[in-house]
This record gives structure tokens, C-alpha cells and sequence, in this order.
């Protein structure tokens, strides 16, 4: 029974493939630089270029019993690059950075993080990255301060740096006056601060945030962008975002991955994928409820009738922003007045209307079959 | 790296710790609960001490072994539901995502477990010595009294880190706690086995290996040195830690699946 118990005490301890004799220090405590220039090495597929801080998918599934929640799904995401991953809720973005975190094994597929086989070697792809997952996961009975003390230390920081690296990331993420505070008390957009705080205490060259801003008021959200921003900008960070917000994915992504039912159906600049869509559409508010028909069908003549909101009709322009002011004199000339006419851009919510036939707004229910 | 796996296992015993005394609503039903239910067992039961072959003349002195085996139970209890509730809220995700081995991580939790298991072991001695115990074994005793609730703490505190590992739920843990307390009053508790008049009882009491645990801790409070006893509740308790120490490192294992 000893022997057993020792066996698998054994494997436990080492099955994270380090070595006993090798500081895991030398692993997680490093910059871009140092990792480019580390003796790991990392797995290259036939035909993929190595990238050390890039993310690289081919095929990936994840399936939770008859529930495909991934389905296949391809991606890469450069060095540096902000990869928005926009889809509603249970589209499978949870369960994709899940995957590339290590912390679910895909059921097929492969990925690349850093470099490093997601399967193969965890190890090296959790000393690589950060990540602050969908629930802000903290301890309620821990202050600020404890909590990057614990993961100071469990990431390998030596305890002569530890201090300063934890005052530094509270005063980076505007958390020194509540540092002492135990979390129960924090509002929800400190708890995502510190959240953010953790995934960046061992300077990670890839970062991954699921759902960072969800239920943050306008104020916190925005600082959240722009300390976000500022880390790809700034310190060549990858950032790998999931997002179920139009304008997060718009302000911050450098590129948009769209997935719904587990499934990639749109990837590409936020601008490209808006331009595929091309048209700027019209709506027009009725002044009068019971000419909403008549206006359609003046409408009509300048382009195809697209969904509108509420009460009004819009239809996406056959002749882009040129055919507005003849929309305006065939208006005047039916005798139709109407309310509030607004030319509008296309947005990536009319990008997923377009590949799904849905929009992105209320289109939750998918996939994922993630508790 | 062994100071590394040291401090790891420091930093989450210490967690583990911090928890608890800034909790203290969690911390002192431990602590009271099974001192109420002796006090009131020593009151009502007094009488039995005048039974031939009753080993003391004190209930107190016989019961005092009963708080040392349900408080840790409580530890079970403790252990399971914090870790139960690091998977719920997403905190064992966080911890998975550092260095941290699985090992250092069951240790560290479970080092806590002791740790507080020890704590309660010396309350309860001290309840002891202020309502006038004598302990037969002396100071000698009562230091492996205290190693003895270490050792039972760990046992329960993996049982339930097990439970914890493989439900991922507090509410499956609350849900062993009665069987656990079957467990504790279908044993010698109230009566030496050989005093105990029914015979179904007795037979149950005699199989009920918490019965061993609880005689063991009685012996060195009511008998002295006593081998057979101090053999039988050590080697009862060092074979449910190490089942239990067996099914948790599984469990973690598996809920690390990194």
C-alpha cells in the first residue's frame, strides 16, 4: 500500500515533465527575449513555421459527450497580434481557451502555444502564458495583496523580486489603496483588474482573456481596454480575447475570429470583414406608425430590406453612401415624413448576420455544452 | 526544486490557514460543538460509571476521547467543502495554470487540514486539564495524543479531498457528514464494547473501525500506555490515510488533467 501510495505520489509530483534538478524558476520567470533565445524546443509541424509567441490550431475539437462544443476549428493568431474571438454565449469560445490553456484536452485536433504542443507539453505552454479565465476566480477571504503573493510564488518568482513585482502590478492596475482589502469586498471591474493583475504576474508572452468585460459598467470596461491595448502594444503581448461584445472586438482586435456552434464562420480584420459586407445600410423611424409600409416600399427601391430595430425600416443601400440623398428626395417626393434617418456603417454584427442568417445579439444557445 | 515543492506546499497550507481564521464562523463549531455534546453525554451518562468493570470514575475523563474523533471528522468536512469550492468557483483552474505540482497542491491543502486538526487536539486537551482530566499517560501522552490527531486529520482531511476531487461539489460533502456520524455514534463512543448490552450493537461497534480510533485516543486518557490500543488506533488510522492519501492523489490527478 506504501509502494502505491508513493507511486502515484511520485507521478503526481513529476508528471508535469520537470525535472528535479531544474529550477521552474527558469521556466516562468523571463521576457520575450529570453524565451526566443531558451533552449526549449518547441514542436514545429510539417509546414508551420515556428512562432514563439503565436497560437497555431488545426482541426480542433472538443466534445463533452454527444455535445461537439469545438468542431474543427483552425486559427492563427500572430506575435503581438489582438485575436478577437467574438461569438454568443455557448459558441464554444470558452471551451476553445480551455483547450489552449491546457486545462481541457482536446478530444482531436492539435495546437500550437508558444511554440508548444497544448498535449505534449503543458508545462512549457503554462509557463508561457497567462490567463484570466470567464469568472474571475478568487478567493473572497484573501486580500488583493495575498492573492498576488500566492501566484508570485507558485509561479516561480524568487522571493527577492516578489515584493516588487507585486507592488508594481497593483499599482499598475490602480489596486494599491485596496490592496489590503480582502476581494469580498472588491466591485467587479477591481476583481477584473486583479484578475488581469494574476495572469500578467510572470510577464507571459501570450494572454488569454475570456470575457473580460462581461458585467462591467462603460468606466471599468474602458480602462480594462486600454491597460489590454497597451500590453500588445507596449510589450508585444499576444493577446487571445473572447468576447461576446461587437465593440470590444471592434476597439480592440486586430483581428476577429467569428465562431458560432463551434464552428469558425468569419476571420479577418474588423474592417475587411465589414467590408465584405459592403453596403452601408439606411433606417428610417416613421413619424407616422401606419406609413411603415409605404416607406418600406419607397425603401425598397434602393436596396434589399435588412431587419430594423423597433419601429423602424432600413434597408442596406444597392449604391453605398451615393444613393442617400436620392433616398431622402423619393421620401419627400411620396409626402413621407419620417422621424430619424440614419445612414449606418456595416458592423460585425451584420458580418455574423450574414454568415448565420442570425444576429449576434440574443443568438446564445449554441454548442457549447460546458456546464 | 525541493525547496521549491516546500515553499509550494507552505504557500497552500497558509492559504489553506488564512482561510480558516478569517472565517470564524467555520472555525469554532469545530471547536464547540463536540465539547456541547460531550458536556451533555457526561451529564446524562454519569451513572454508567458505576457499571462493574467501567474503566474510570470519571464520564469526563472517558468522553473526552469522543471531540478528538469528531472534530476530525469536521476536518473532512473542512477540507472537502474549501476544496470543493476552489473547483466550483474556478480557483483550481487558476492554481493548475502556475508551476504549482499536484502534489504540492493535496499536500499544501492537506498540511492546512492538520494543521487546524492539531489546533483543535490542543483545545480539546486543554478543555481536559481545565475541567480536572487527569490523563493517565501524562505529558509523554498527551504528545502522542496530538501526533495521533495529526495523523487522523490527515485521513479524514484526504477522505474528503477525495470526495471533493471527484463530486467538484460541497453539497455531495455535506452529504457525508451523516454517514460519517453514523459512523461516530454506532461505535464505543458512550460505553466500552465490552459493557454494551446488545448485541447487535456491540458487533457493530466491534467491525466500526472509528470504535479503535476513539479507544485508542481513551487509553491514553483513562489507562495509560496501553499497546494493544495505541497498535490498533495507529494502525487503523495510518490505513485510512493512506487509502485515503491513494484516492486523493488519484482524484487529483485526474482533476488536473493538464
Amino acid at each position: 500500500m506504501a509502494a502505491c501510495l508513493w507511486t502515484t505520489w511520485h507521478e503526481l509530483g513529476t508528471r508535469e515533465g520537470l525535472s528535479p534538478r531544474v529550477p521552474r524558476a527558469c521556466q516562468v520567470f523571463h521576457n520575450r527575449r529570453r524565451a526566443a533565445a531558451s533552449s526549449a524546443a518547441p514542436v514545429t509541424w510539417a509546414g508551420v513555421a515556428r512562432e514563439d509567441n503565436g497560437i497555431r490550431v488545426e482541426a480542433l475539437v472538443r466534445d463533452f459527450k454527444s455535445v461537439r462544443a469545438v468542431d474543427g476549428i483552425d486559427l492563427q493568431v500572430e506575435p503581438g497580434e489582438i485575436y478577437g474571438f467574438l461569438g454568443p454565449n455557448g459558441a464554444g469560445k470558452s471551451t476553445t481557451v480551455l483547450v489552449l490553456t491546457t486545462l481541457l484536452p482536446p478530444t482531436s485536433g492539435r495546437a500550437l502555444v508558444a511554440g508548444h504542443d497544448v498535449v505534449r507539453e503543458g508545462p512549457q505552454v503554462r509557463a508561457a502564458i497567462g490567463a484570466a479565465l470567464q469568472e474571475a476566480a478568487l478567493d473572497p477571504l484573501l486580500t488583493g495583496r495575498d492573492h498576488l503573493r500566492l501566484q508570485a510564488l507558485l509561479q516561480g518568482i524568487p522571493r527577492a523580486e516578489r515584493r516588487q513585482r507585486v507592488s508594481e502590478l497593483l499599482e499598475r492596475v490602480g489596486l494599491a489603496e485596496a490592496a489590503d482589502r480582502k476581494v469580498r469586498g472588491y466591485s467587479g471591474g477591481m476583481k477584473r483588474r486583479l484578475d488581469l493583475a494574476l495572469a500578467l504576474v510572470h510577464r507571459p508572452r501570450i494572454v488569454f482573456l475570456d470575457e473580460p468585460t462581461t458585467g462591467l459598467d462603460v468606466q471599468s470596461r474602458t480602462a480594462l481596454w486600454a491597460e489590454v491595448a497597451r500590453l500588445a502594444r507596449e510589450e508585444g503581448v499576444t493577446i487571445f480575447l473572447t468576447t461576446q461584445y461587437l465593440e470590444e472586438a471592434d476597439a480592440l482586435a486586430d483581428r476577429v475570429g467569428i465562431i458560432d456552434h463551434g464552428r469558425i464562420v468569419a476571420e479577418g480584420t474588423p474592417a475587411a470583414l465589414k467590408a465584405e459586407i459592403g453596403r452601408p445600410s439606411v433606417h428610417a423611424v416613421p413619424r407616422a406608425a401606419g406609413d411603415s409600409a409605404r416607406i418600406g416600399a419607397v425603401l425598397a427601391r434602393f436596396g434589399d430590406p435588412v431587419p430594423g430595430v423597433r419601429d423602424d425600416v432600413a434597408v442596406r443601400l444597392r449604391d453605398g453612401t451615393a444613393g442617400l440623398a436620392e433616398v431622402v428626395r423619393a421620401l419627400d417626393a411620396a409626402g413621407l415624413a419620417v422621424d430619424h434617418l440614419e445612414l449606418q456603417q456595416p458592423t460585425l454584427d451584420d458580418v455574423f448576420l450574414a454568415k448565420t442568417g442570425r444576429s449576434l445579439e440574443g443568438a446564445g444557445g449554441g454548442a457549447d455544452g460546458r456546464p | 526544486m525541493s525547496a521549491t515543492l516546500t515553499a509550494q506546499v507552505g504557500a497552500v497550507a497558509q492559504r489553506s490557514l488564512t482561510r480558516t481564521l478569517r472565517q470564524p464562523a467555520s472555525a469554532i463549531p469545530p471547536l464547540v460543538f463536540p465539547v456541547a455534546l460531550m458536556a451533555v453525554n457526561a451529564a446524562g451518562l454519569r451513572a454508567s460509571t458505576a457499571l462493574p468493570g467501567f474503566p474510570t470514575h470519571s464520564f469526563l475523563a472517558f468522553a473526552l476521547a469522543v471531540p478528538f474523533i469528531q472534530g476530525a471528522l469536521f476536518s473532512t468536512m473542512n477540507a472537502g467543502t474549501d476544496l470543493a469550492r476552489d473547483i466550483q468557483t474556478g480557483f483550481l483552474n487558476r492554481l493548475a495554470l502556475t508551476s504549482i505540482r499536484g502534489s504540492a497542491l493535496l499536500a499544501g491543502q492537506l498540511a492546512g487540514v492538520v494543521a487546524l486538526g492539531v489546533a483543535q487536539a490542543v483545545f480539546y486537551v486543554l478543555v481536559g486539564v481545565a475541567t480536572g482530566v487527569d490523563f493517565a499517560a501524562g505529558a509523554g501522552g498527551v504528545l502522542v495524543l496530538l501526533g495521533f490527531a495529526a495523523l487522523v486529520s490527515l485521513g479524514f482531511g484526504a477522505l474528503g479531498a477525495f470526495m471533493a476531487l471527484r463530486t467538484g461539489s460541497g453539497e455531495s460533502i455535506q452529504g457525508l457528514f451523516p454517514l460519517l456520524f453514523v459512523f461516530l455514534f454506532i461505535s464505543s463512543m458512550n460505553a466500552p464494547r465490552n459493557l454494551i448490552g446488545v448485541d447487535w450493537f456491540r458487533m457493530a461497534a466491534t467491525a466500526n473501525p472509528v470504535s479503535y480510533l476513539i479507544e485508542c485516543v481513551r487509553s491514553l486518557i483513562v489507562t495509560g500506555w496501553d499497546g494493544q490500543a495505541l497498535a490498533l488506533g495507529f494502525g487503523i488510522a495510518a490505513a485510512i490515510a493512506v487509502v485515503s492519501l491513494v484516492l486523493a492523489a488519484w482524484a487529483m490527478r485526474g482533476r488536473l488533467a493538464r
